[in-house]
């Protein structure tokens, strides 16, 4: 009797310490619940070109991050992509001329959306929008390159 | 020749599929046990999991230990040190955890297993049950099975910790990266689909790995010799089952 308690008492510590490592996994080594808690507003912005911007990509404001993206779609009526992200509600007091521009964190990081605040007395909201000529697109290396290209090609032709 | 190598290849097919009816069988009373005996699975889950612990959590401290050296060392060329939590834990989630925990895991568990249910075949207890009108499937290889089942995924978990500590004792503690840049970078680059993906592996390495020993142990020839060659065999059968698949996998998830 004795050893059979020993037995179970092990049994139930190694399934407890195996659960607790499975929750610690899922909940401490990603980043998937740091902004589920607070309060937040939704806005949306429309982009020509979003790049490779992904869902859950940060929003950030003067290299902090305020925001997370929700969803990036393409708008059948505009022609547009549409990018919608939340902001957390203690940043209630962001101008709504506010420009959104698609930047990469380093040479070859991933893509995060940074805003840059404008001088409006009105603020952004739920439901708020950012309309193209306060949206900057991701550059596409290739665009560049094949600007970069033409541009050349055009001088040597006027030569 | 042709005729041997035809031979060869019936005999394994043969084999093959007697191992996935086996597994069937062994499903089929998987239920049973756990409804009604789920005793004797908890004292396997003993045998099988609680006391791999420790060799596990050994391993699992100086495998995240020398991913975060390696990553270190070589991360810091590009001035990017604090990305090695990143890459450790990416690492260990995705691929040493569910994989070195499954061979320690065949290596310690697995071989005991499989000469256990071997030298009781030896010694005609499984006979002997027979006699008695006691199924040895059920009494014997089921909840062995069920035990390394449950035990896998668990085991996996606690070796991926251990390692994220580990690799946290070396980078932090040991070569002075910022403690905040190395979560903060973990918790950027592991997705829960990452977490996801080696809970799968984990498990069906669990399957794959006490399914082998079972069925190695329950077909080993009934003598000394036969018992050693079983428990090796155990191994090595599951090594190269579990690499593939850890392949297989990965392949589908990306």
């Amino acid at each position: 009797m004795q050893q059979t308690r020993a037995v179970e008492f092990g049994t139930g510590l190694f399934v407890l310490l195996g659960l607790a490592a499975l929750f610690f996994l899922t909940t401490q080594t990603t980043g998937n619940n740091a902004f589920s808690s607070g309060e937040t507003y939704e806005v949306q912005a429309y982009f020509e070109n979003v790049g490779s911007l992904k869902n859950r990509a940060p929003v950030s404001m003067s290299g902090v991050t305020i925001g997370r993206v929700t969803a990036v779609e393409f708008d059948p009526v505009s022609l547009e992509a549409r990018v919608t992200f939340v902001i957390e509600q203690k940043y209630d007091q962001i101008p709504d001329d506010t420009d959104a521009a698609i930047l990469t964190s380093g040479l070859l990081g991933s893509q995060y959306i940074g805003l840059q605040a404008g001088g409006s007395e009105t603020y952004l909201e739920d439901g708020s929008e950012i309309d193209l000529p306060f949206t900057q697109s991701a550059i596409v290396l290739e665009n560049l390159i094949s600007k970069y290209l033409f541009s050349a090609g055009g001088e040597d032709d006027d030569e | 020749m042709f005729r041997e190598l035809y031979y060869t290849f019936v005999e394994f097919l043969r084999t093959f599929g007697a191992l996935q009816l086996f597994f069937l069988r062994l499903l089929s009373h998987s239920p049973y046990i756990i409804v009604r005996r789920f005793g004797l699975v908890v004292h396997q889950v003993h045998n099988a999991g609680a006391l791999s612990l420790v060799i596990i959590m050994v391993c699992g401290l100086f495998v995240g230990g020398v991913l975060g050296l390696q990553g270190y060392s070589n991360l810091s060329k590009f001035n990017a040190e604090d990305a090695v939590g990143a890459v450790a834990a990416l690492g260990l989630i995705k691929e040493l955890g569910p994989v070195i925990t499954a061979l320690l895991f065949s290596g310690r568990a697995g071989t005991a297993l499989a000469s256990e249910i071997g030298l009781m075949k030896a010694t005609d207890q499984l006979s002997a049950m027979e006699m008695m009108a006691i199924s040895p499937m059920q009494r014997v290889l089921v909840p062995r099975f069920l035990g390394g089942v449950i035990s896998m995924p668990l085991l996996a978990a606690v070796f991926t910790v251990v390692g994220l500590f580990g690799a946290h004792l070396v980078g932090v503690t040991l070569l002075g990266v910022d403690a905040g840049a190395f979560w903060a970078q973990m918790q950027n680059a592991v997705e829960p689909g990452d977490v996801y993906e080696g809970i799968i592996k984990s498990t069906v390495f669990g399957v794959v790995a006490s399914l082998l020993a079972v069925w190695e142990g329950y077909n080993a020839i009934p003598t000394a010799e036969g018992v050693g060659r079983a428990t090796t065999r155990t191994v090595v059968i599951t090594a190269i089952s579990i690499l593939i698949l850890d392949f297989m996998i990965t392949a589908i998830s990306i």
